[in-house]
């Protein structure tokens, strides 16, 4: 048996081809290991873990973009309602101005015409005044000049003498 | 002790599948050889030694040999020999007689210094020798460790040059086997030990691969046996052997010498077997990867010396057309098998490494059961 494993070349070991395979691969198994396969490998991970982080990145933006928008929804329904509120306001505010402001004519109307009125009125009076003044000096010089004309006759100045008389009884 | 194996079961069915369809076909056309042998004149069988075997010059086809260094260590005169491989007188093998059988003493004291004898170089004088040349062997590893180096810096460059940009040319052929490797073979088994482990067992990976590979090339460059040689096969098994040894754990040595968990009796029995483990399983790996390469060139060569034993040896041109028309398609056939082959051996390798390995660096839990 031993005789016959030595004697075939094709299960026995050639101590040369034994030494050279130890060289050639221990020499690739420093090099490749080194200078190759230990940056291709970190190379690898690297990439791995660029496209991980792309990825995170990227569903992060996703989801602060949602969120981002579910604020500015927000902002906007929040800034619609400020808006109505304040265009109600300034509705309420308007109508109040304008109501207040017609109350304040109003018054202000009533007021004047009262004044008005009253001017009107103390005018009138001293123009009624002015006038009974007027009249009666034109009554006056009327019967000045009437009792100058009647004067002159003496049966005339009685008459109008009883006339009056009779009046002042009236009266 | 159940250990966990992280593979998947279609592809341990699938490898099964082949492995047997691999024996099959392999027995039968053994068979099927022999039968034309003993029928026929001509005999395929030293052709295809001479093609599985290593040799001192590279032989490529008729009578082009390619001379190939020869540096030799004598252990009996106790000198060192050195030269080219075409320098050697060539001893034919029918010059020897047949009845003797040892090859040192059939040209013992016959003829002086060295001569090539079935492409080795032999003493004339039947001195031991320490062969260290170039062989073919060693001229094909050299071409593929350059083939190696060249693929994997250039890649490790375009990698930095690339560097946050997307892969390309060469970069994007070899990343993808690197990550299955990494990420399906390396990683399940060795987990938080795996980038230590990792360059040594993508070297590991490749160079079986181009080994395989640069087999299945018929001409010049390729077509060397190397990973079919059982000294390569043995060396990457030793480092296998070596460097599960080295960082096995305290269970590992607990479970080798005494095995926790079961009765003592019991454990007396175990520790020779687990012994035995320590050996087989680097062992198993050298046979596995020698026989299924050798075999597949075997089979590859027999089927084209179809060729040759149908036509015998290029007598009868219509029946030597007969031998082509049935080997091939047959050879097509297998070489794609071998293709398969070549990545498959070259994963298992890689895979029963990194399998022993994550078991003899495995943290275990005594409180469970065995």
């Amino acid at each position: 048996m031993h005789s016959i494993l030595l004697m075939n070349p094709l299960i026995t070991p050639d101590p040369g081809l034994v030494i050279w395979t130890i060289i050639i691969f221990g020499l690739l198994v420093l090099l490749l290991g080194k200078f190759a396969f230990k940056p291709i490998v970190a190379s690898l991970a690297e990439r791995q873990d660029a496209i991980q982080t792309a990825l995170d990145s990227a569903k992060k933006a996703k989801e602060e973009m949602v969120a981002l928008q579910a604020k500015n929804e927000d902002l906007l329904k929040e800034a619609k309602e400020e808006r109505n509120k304040m265009l109600a306001e300034t509705k309420e505010l308007s109508i109040k101005i304008l109501e207040d402001s017609r109350e304040k004519a109003k018054l202000e109307y009533g007021r004047l015409i009262e004044n008005a009125r009253k001017d009107f009125q103390t005018e009138k009076t001293a123009a009624l005044m002015q006038l009974k003044n007027e009249a009666g000096k034109l009554a006056i010089e009327i019967s000045e000049q009437l009792l100058r004309k009647e004067l002159s006759d003496k049966a005339a100045q009685e008459s109008l003498v009883s006339a009056l008389v009779n009046e002042a009884k009236l009266n | 002790m159940q250990p966990k194996i992280h593979i998947n079961s279609r592809l341990i069915r699938f490898s099964l599948l082949f492995i047997l369809v691999f024996i099959s076909t392999l027995s039968s056309f053994s068979q099927a050889e022999k039968k034309e042998v003993a029928e026929k004149k001509y005999n395929p069988t030293p052709a295809i030694l001479e093609h599985i075997a290593d040799a001192n010059d590279w032989h490529v086809m008729g009578h082009l040999h390619i001379p190939l260094p020869v540096i030799i260590y004598d252990l009996t005169a106790k000198t060192w020999e050195f030269g080219m491989s075409s320098n050697y007188p060539v001893i034919e093998e029918h010059e020897v007689s047949e009845n003797q059988i040892d090859h040192h003493s059939s040209i013992e004291n016959t003829i002086e210094g060295y001569v090539m004898k079935e492409g080795r170089i032999v003493s004339g004088e039947g001195h031991h020798l320490l062969d260290l040349s170039i062989t073919k062997n060693v001229f094909a590893m050299m071409v593929s460790a350059f083939l190696l180096l060249f693929v994997f810096l250039t890649v490790a460059k375009s990698c930095k040059a690339n560097a946050g940009k997307a892969p390309k040319g060469i970069q994007n052929l070899m990343e993808p086997i690197v990550i299955f490797m990494k990420d399906e073979v390396v990683e399940p088994n060795l987990g938080k030990h795996a980038h230590k482990f990792l360059p040594y067992l993508l070297t590991l990976f490749f160079f079986i691969l181009f080994n395989n590979l640069m087999g299945l090339i018929p001409f010049f460059p390729g077509g060397a046996n190397v990973t079919g040689n059982i000294a390569v096969t043995m060396v990457l098994a030793l480092f296998t052997l070596i460097i599960i040894n080295v960082n096995g754990n305290k269970d590992y040595w607990q479970h080798v010498f005494w095995m926790p968990g079961v009765p003592i009796p019991v454990r007396m029995i175990l520790a020779p077997i687990e012994i035995i483990g320590v050996i087989s399983k680097p062992f198993a790996l050298m046979m596995r990867l020698f026989a299924n390469i050798t075999a597949g060139h075997i089979i590859v060569l027999s089927l084209v010396s179809l060729i040759f034993v149908f036509g015998n040896a290029g007598e009868s041109l219509p029946m030597s057309g007969a031998g082509a028309a049935v080997a091939v398609p047959f050879t097509l056939f297998i070489s794609l098998i071998e293709l398969l082959v070549a990545f498959l051996q070259a994963f298992l390798f890689t895979m029963l490494t990194s399998v022993f390995l994550g078991m003899a660096m495995a943290e275990h839990h005594h409180e469970e059961a065995h």
